[in-house]
């Protein structure tokens, strides 16, 4: 198949196809257009019989249709050394005569009538024309199963999936998820871990497809991928660490509502296409192209599933707090991403607490069980509040600062309590913190995080791994398109 | 053969090229001996212990350490190494 446009004759051009009742009525026109002597070229995209009447070429590859962007069926074109000067689609009768110069065409035909939607732009069709006849630069080498492989079974030996089945990424489908994204194929996005390959927009879009992904996801996906390949976010130390840390990916702005992405009942779970993909799509292209395998790089002791995907949006409408993209700098109407070294969510249950301050010390106590009651500073967390428990604290006035402060100071343990051997456990700090006051979050440590819905007097924590540049710091990248 | 689907490569198509060990030295006496602490707790107990029996058996012993255990050992670090020592040995802790 040519990805060039087949050069059309001079004089009238006229698209049909014989499925459409409004190309059958046009057929008498065409047949005046052919006796008026003017040059009429007919292409058909379905019945080689159709129309009778008049002279015709069967569209089979449907190539002149494609690269005349033939949307509608009947459509007239006027070409002129063989470059189009003029087009109508559908019935016009005014239109008609005027692009024909036939005064007396289709006098006795309605005024208007509506044409059909042409075969090239046919949902089932339009993936397979656009790989035939698009010009486009992915280079990924092809890989053929034979007639007898399942694919999935194919796909699952070579060890190319999470463990689930993945969607065969084909070049039609590829090619499709491309259009999610302005960037060439050809871009480098990041250096992926741990094996430090490029990492082009074309391989993210095969794995985006594996993982299930719409088109609209990619510049997500894109965007998390660069947050979690770079240095701060140390990708290759959250893969190689023991603790069972993966990238838990924040998306905050319009955009998480345009991709309908769940940011409330059952946020962080299954069910939602958005959510699960793009945090899966993350995780196989590190696999895949970055080659960070469970059992090799991976070592994680227990691992954890939200290491499939782990990815939901806050729920800013609602929200009685400024949001986290908002807290990191991101302006207010961007799409952005925050991802976080994070492990499974725990549940915080206090269905009694009806003033903030009763919230607050439930809120802390629980945040102080993070890894262990008696390690301090070295690991972040995510603190998630509900619509139940956020109500609590809008109805009081308190902003996302106050919440913070108020925890802060509920966190604080005196070192005696936490130097190691203290309270019969040998872990915990060294001994020289014994007289210090220690705080059990790091200045920012905390990330307050609103999702999940409708009814629950439940918060969620997700804890951290080593923070810091001994570790990971979370990382905020605008969304770009 | 009949062929079945056809699909693109998710992976980064290439191969880790592989790598001919060095032969196992006779003796150490005369090598220059890195010992490279990948900075995790304790990890020092372990390799002074090795120094000592390293240094009774005639070699040099260079020490060296890695910023943080959570990332790969920098490039300036593994060239340090590699000029300065002909041995190296790698310490886990904890």
């Amino acid at each position: 198949m040519s990805t060039t446009a087949p050069l059309l004759p001079n004089g009238f051009v006229v698209i049909v196809k014989h499925e459409c009742a409004t190309c059958q009525m046009v057929e008498p026109v065409l047949a005046a257009i052919a006796a008026s002597g003017a040059p009429l070229t007919v292409y058909t995209q379905d019945n080689p019989d159709f129309p009778e009447s008049v002279p015709h070429t069967l569209d089979s590859t449907l190539a002149v249709s494609w690269h005349y962007d033939i949307e509608t069926v009947p459509t007239l074109l006027v070409i002129e050394n063989g470059v189009e000067v003029g087009r109508t689609f559908g019935w016009s009768q005014a239109e008609w005569q005027r692009i024909t110069g036939i005064d007396s065409l289709g006098a006795d035909l309605p005024v208007t009538r509506p044409g059909c939607g042409s075969m090239s732009v046919d949902p089932d069709r339009v993936d397979a024309l656009r790989a035939a006849f698009t010009d486009s630069p992915v280079i990924s080498r092809h890989i053929e199963f034979s007639s007898a492989e399942d694919e999935f079974e194919a796909m699952y030996a070579r060890g190319w999936t999470d463990g689930l089945p993945v969607i065969p990424p084909t070049r039609e489908r590829v090619l499709r998820m491309l259009t999610g994204t302005t960037r060439h194929p050809q871009d480098i996005v990041a250096i992926a871990p741990p094996d430090l390959v490029e990492l082009t927009v074309e391989k993210i879009a095969i794995n985006a497809v594996m993982a299930g992904c719409l088109p609209e996801y990619m510049p997500w996906v894109i965007a998390a991928l660069e947050a979690v390949c770079n240095d701060q976010f140390n990708m290759h130390g959250v893969l190689a660490t023991t603790m069972p840390v993966g990238p838990v990916i924040i998306c905050n702005g319009p955009g998480t509502r345009a991709i309908g992405m769940n940011s409330g009942i059952n946020a962080f779970g299954q069910g939602n296409r958005a959510n699960n993909t793009i945090g899966r799509a993350v995780q196989l292209t590190i696999r895949n192209v970055g080659g960070g395998r469970p059992g090799e790089v991976d070592r994680a002791t227990h691992g954890n599933p939200g290491k499939i995907s782990f990815c939901f949006a806050e729920d800013e409408e609602n929200s009685p707090f400024t949001s986290l993209a908002t807290e990191r700098g991101v302006p207010p109407g961007q799409n952005a991403v925050t991802v976080f070294a994070g492990e499974g969510p725990r549940c915080v249950v206090d269905q009694l607490a009806r003033t903030p301050e009763e919230l607050t010390e439930s809120l802390a106590a629980c945040l102080l069980t993070v890894h262990h009651p008696k390690l301090v500073i070295g690991f972040d967390a995510i603190l998630t509040l509900s619509p139940d428990h956020g109500r609590v604290y809008a109805e009081a006035g308190w902003s996302r600062e106050k919440l913070l402060a108020e925890i802060t100071e509920r966190t604080l343990r005196p070192g005696a309590d936490l130097v190691r051997g203290a309270q019969g456990m040998a872990e915990g700090v060294p001994p020289h913190l014994r007289d210090s006051t220690l705080p059990k979050f790091r200045a920012g440590g905390l990330l307050l995080t609103y999702a999940g819905g409708g009814a629950g007097l439940f918060s969620s924590i997700v804890a951290g791994w080593a923070n810091g540049a001994i570790g990971s710091d979370p990382v905020t990248r605008i969304v770009g398109s | 053969m009949a062929t079945g689907l056809t699909i693109l490569d998710p992976t980064s198509e290439s191969n880790p090229s592989t790598r001919q060990l060095l032969a196992r030295p006779d003796d150490i006496k005369g090598h220059t001996i890195a010992l490279l602490d990948i900075s995790k707790p304790r990890g020092n107990v372990f390799l002074d212990r090795l120094e000592e029996l390293l240094t009774e058996r005639g070699a040099k012993v260079k020490r060296f350490a890695k910023p943080t255990f959570t990332k790969p050992a920098p490039v300036d670090l593994r060239h340090e190494i590699a000029t300065q020592c002909t041995l190296v040995i790698e310490a886990l802790a904890d």
